[in-house]
C-alpha cells in the first residue's frame, strides 16, 4: 500500500514540477515573441484612470481591428509594480512614477521607462450637499485630514465631528494628496480607507459630517469645495480653472511604458493623443493636454 | 478476492490516502511560506531596523491619546508598525460578533432541538445552514449599505461604518457555526436525561436550560471556539463594513481595521522583501497560529464531550 502510495505522490508532484516549469517558459515566450498583432495589450494601474483607460480602450478596439485592450485597476502603485515585473504592458499612473521605481523597471525592463502624460485632472475636496461649508484653505485641508481639525464649528461650521474618508496607500491619490495638501505629512489614523474614490463619493454622499477626496470626475451628489492656495482666492474645481493651473490641486494623469515595448503599445499611446482620443477625455470629465 | 479486485482495492486505497496526505501538506506548505517571509524581522538588518517585534508592541510615538502613541503608518515616510491598533480592532469584531452569534445560536439550537415541532425542525435547520452558505462579500455589502445606515438612523452614531455595524455583520456568519455545533450537541444528549428530568416534574423548559443544555456544553462550547476562529480570520465582511481606520480605541463606536482586513488591502501595493511585506506576513502568521489553537482547542473539546457521551457530535 506505501510502495502505491509512494508511486501515485511522485507522480503527481513531478507532474506539479513540469507544470510549474512550463508556465515559466510560457510567460518568458510571451516578452520575447511580442511582435505579433492580436496579443492583447495589458493596461493596469490607478483606479482614478480605469474609467478613462477603459472608455480609450472601447474606442481604440473600435477604430483598430484585431487589437485586443485589456484595462485592469488597482491603484497606482499596483500598476507600477506590474510593470516592473513585466506582467503588464502599461502602466496607468495618477502620481509620476519615482526614480527608484524607473531605475528598478528599466533593469527589469531591459530599456529606459517613457513617460507620456495623457490628460489633466482636477483632485476635489467632496463635502456632504447638506454641509453649509463652501471653501476651505489648502491649509484648513491638511488639519483636517491629520486630525487637527476634529469639529467642524473649528472651521466655520455646524457643531458636529469631522469624519475623514480617504484612500488606501496603494493609491496614486492617496500620494498626490499625501505630498500636495499634506505637505508629506501623516494622515490622521482615524481616516477610514476606502477602496476606490467611488466609494470615497458613496460614503460622503451619505454621511453629513464626511468629508473626502478625489479626482473631479466621480463627483456626483456631492460637493465639492472651492480650494484657495496660501493668501490667494478660493476657487472652484472645473475644466476652465484646471485648464489654465488657477485651481491649486490638479495633476497629470501618465501612461508608462518600457522603450522597447511592442509596437501594439506605442501605437496605442500615441492614439490616445491625437484629438479624437482627448475629445474622449474630456467626456470621461477629466481635461485635455496642451490647451496653452 | 481475485486479483482484479485487489488491484482496484489497492489502487484506491493509494488515492484516498495520497488525497489525505497532499491536504496535510498544503497545509504544512502554507505555513512553512508565511513563516519564511516572516522570518527577515529577526535576520534581515535592513528589515530589522524597520519593523520588529519591539516595534509592533512597544509604545512608539509619543502623544495625549493612545491613538498618537501606538500607529500603524508602514508607507509614511517614517514609518510606524504597531501591531496594536490592528489587533485591538481585530478583538473588538470578534468580541461584538461573539456577543451577538453566540447567544442568537445557542437559543435557536436550544428551540430547534427541545422545542420546535419535528416538521418545523426540518425547515428551521437547513435554512440556518443555508446562512453559511452567503457569500460573506454579500454580507458585507449588506452591512456596507443598508445595516449601517440603520444604525446610524436608530442610535445617532458619528461613524456609519464601526465595531457593532462590523461586529453584527460578522455575528450573522457565525451564527450558522454556533447553530449547527450547539444542535448536534443538544440532540446527541441521551433521551433518558429528558426523561429522568420529567420522572422528577421538571417541566420542559426547566429540562431544557438545568439537564440538556449542561450535558452538551462541551459541544456548545467548542461551537464558541470555532466561531471565534472564524470570525478571526474572517475578511471582507469587515474589510467592507468595518470602516477600516487603524485606530487604538477601545471604543465600538470607531471604525476599526483587522489583521486579515489589513493584509488583503496592503499586499497588492507591497514591494516583495520590504519590512512592510514581512509585517504583513507576520501578521499572517499571527492570524495563523491564533485560528490554529482555537481550532485544536475545539476538536480537542467535542473529542472529549464524544467520549463522555458516547453520542455522536458532528
Amino acid at each position: 500500500m506505501k510502495l502505491v502510495a509512494r508511486i501515485v505522490s511522485t507522480f503527481l508532484l513531478s507532474v506539479a514540477v513540469i507544470a510549474c516549469g512550463g508556465r515559466e517558459q510560457a510567460s518568458g515566450n510571451t516578452s520575447k515573441g511580442s511582435n505579433t498583432n492580436n496579443k492583447p495589450l495589458t493596461i493596469k494601474g490607478s483606479d482614478t484612470m480605469v474609467i478613462l483607460g477603459q472608455r480609450l480602450a472601447e474606442e481604440y478596439m473600435k477604430k483598430t481591428p484585431g487589437a485586443v485592450v485589456q484595462v485592469n485597476g488597482g491603484g497606482s502603485g499596483t500598476g507600477i509594480a506590474a510593470l516592473i515585473n513585466g506582467t503588464v504592458d502599461l502602466a496607468q499612473s495618477s502620481r509620476a512614477m519615482k526614480d527608484d521605481e524607473k531605475q528598478k523597471a528599466a533593469k527589469a525592463r531591459g530599456s529606459e521607462i517613457v513617460e507620456q502624460a495623457v490628460a489633466l485632472d482636477g483632485l476635489a475636496v467632496f463635502v456632504n450637499a447638506a454641509n453649509p461649508l463652501q471653501s476651505l484653505s489648502i491649509a484648513q485641508v491638511r488639519d483636517i485630514f491629520q486630525g487637527k481639525v476634529k469639529n467642524w464649528n473649528q472651521i466655520g461650521g455646524p457643531d458636529a465631528p469631522v469624519v475623514l474618508y480617504g484612500r488606501e496607500s496603494s493609491s496614486g491619490t492617496y500620494d498626490y494628496f499625501r505630498e500636495h495638501v499634506l505637505a508629506k505629512g501623516d494622515f490622521a489614523p482615524a481616516v477610514q480607507t476606502l477602496q476606490g474614490t467611488a466609494a470615497i463619493i458613496n460614503a460622503v454622499g451619505r454621511d453629513r459630517n464626511g468629508i473626502g477626496y478625489g479626482g473631479i470626475a466621480y463627483a456626483k451628489d456631492v460637493r465639492p469645495l472651492a480650494i484657495s492656495d496660501e493668501g490667494k482666492a478660493a476657487v472652484a474645481p472645473s475644466e476652465a480653472t484646471v485648464a489654465d493651473g488657477t485651481y491649486p490641486l490638479s495633476r497629470k494623469l501618465f501612461f508608462y511604458h518600457s522603450q522597447n515595448a511592442p509596437e501594439r503599445v506605442t501605437k496605442f499611446v500615441q492614439w490616445t493623443l491625437t484629438p479624437e482620443a482627448q475629445a474622449l477625455v474630456t467626456r470621461v470629465g477629466y481635461f485635455p493636454l496642451n490647451q496653452q | 478476492m481475485n486479483r482484479g479486485r485487489r488491484i482496484v482495492n489497492a489502487l484506491m486505497t493509494g488515492v484516498f490516502s495520497v488525497a489525505g496526505w497532499v491536504a496535510i501538506v498544503f497545509i504544512f506548505l502554507i505555513f512553512l511560506f508565511t513563516f519564511k517571509e516572516t522570518v527577515p524581522i529577526f535576520t534581515d538588518p535592513e528589515v530589522k531596523e524597520e519593523a520588529n517585534l519591539h516595534k509592533f508592541f512597544a509604545e512608539q510615538e509619543k502623544g495625549e491619546t493612545v491613538s498618537d502613541r501606538y500607529i500603524w503608518q508602514p508607507t509614511s515616510d517614517r514609518p510606524k508598525v504597531s501591531l496594536w491598533p490592528i489587533i485591538l480592532g481585530t478583538l473588538k469584531a470578534t468580541f461584538v460578533g461573539l456577543l451577538f452569534a453566540c447567544p442568537v445560536g445557542v437559543a435557536a439550537a436550544i428551540f430547534s432541538s427541545e422545542f420546535a415541532p419535528a416538521k418545523l425542525r426540518e425547515v428551521i435547520k437547513p435554512v440556518i445552514e443555508l446562512l453559511a452558505g452567503i457569500p460573506s462579500v454579500v454580507m458585507g455589502f449588506f452591512a456596507l449599505i443598508v445595516l449601517a445606515t440603520w444604525l446610524q438612523d436608530a442610535f445617532g452614531f458619528t461613524y456609519r461604518l464601526n465595531a457593532i455595524n462590523a461586529g453584527l455583520a460578522l455575528g450573522f456568519a457565525l451564527v450558522p457555526i454556533v447553530y449547527t455545533i450547539s444542535e448536534d450537541g443538544l440532540s446527541a444528549v441521551p433521551r433518558s436525561y429528558r426523561e429522568a428530568a420529567y420522572a422528577l416534574g421538571a417541566s420542559r423548559l426547566q429540562t431544557a436550560i438545568s439537564v440538556v443544555l449542561p450535558a452538551a456544553a462541551p459541544a456548545v462550547f467548542a461551537s464558541f471556539v470555532l466561531a471565534f476562529g472564524r470570525a478571526i480570520g474572517e475578511t471582507m465582511i469587515l474589510l467592507m463594513a468595518g470602516g477600516n481606520a487603524a485606530l487604538t480605541s477601545f471604543s465600538l463606536l470607531d471604525p476599526l481595521r483587522t489583521l486579515s482586513a489589513t493584509i488583503a488591502a496592503e499586499m497588492g501595493e507591497v514591494v516583495v522583501g520590504s519590512a512592510h511585506y514581512s509585517a504583513l506576513f507576520f501578521m499572517g502568521t499571527l492570524l495563523f497560529v491564533i485560528t490554529f489553537i482555537s481550532n485544536t482547542l475545539g476538536t480537542w473539546v467535542i473529542h472529549g464531550m464524544q467520549r463522555r457521551m458516547g453520542g455522536s457530535a458532528s
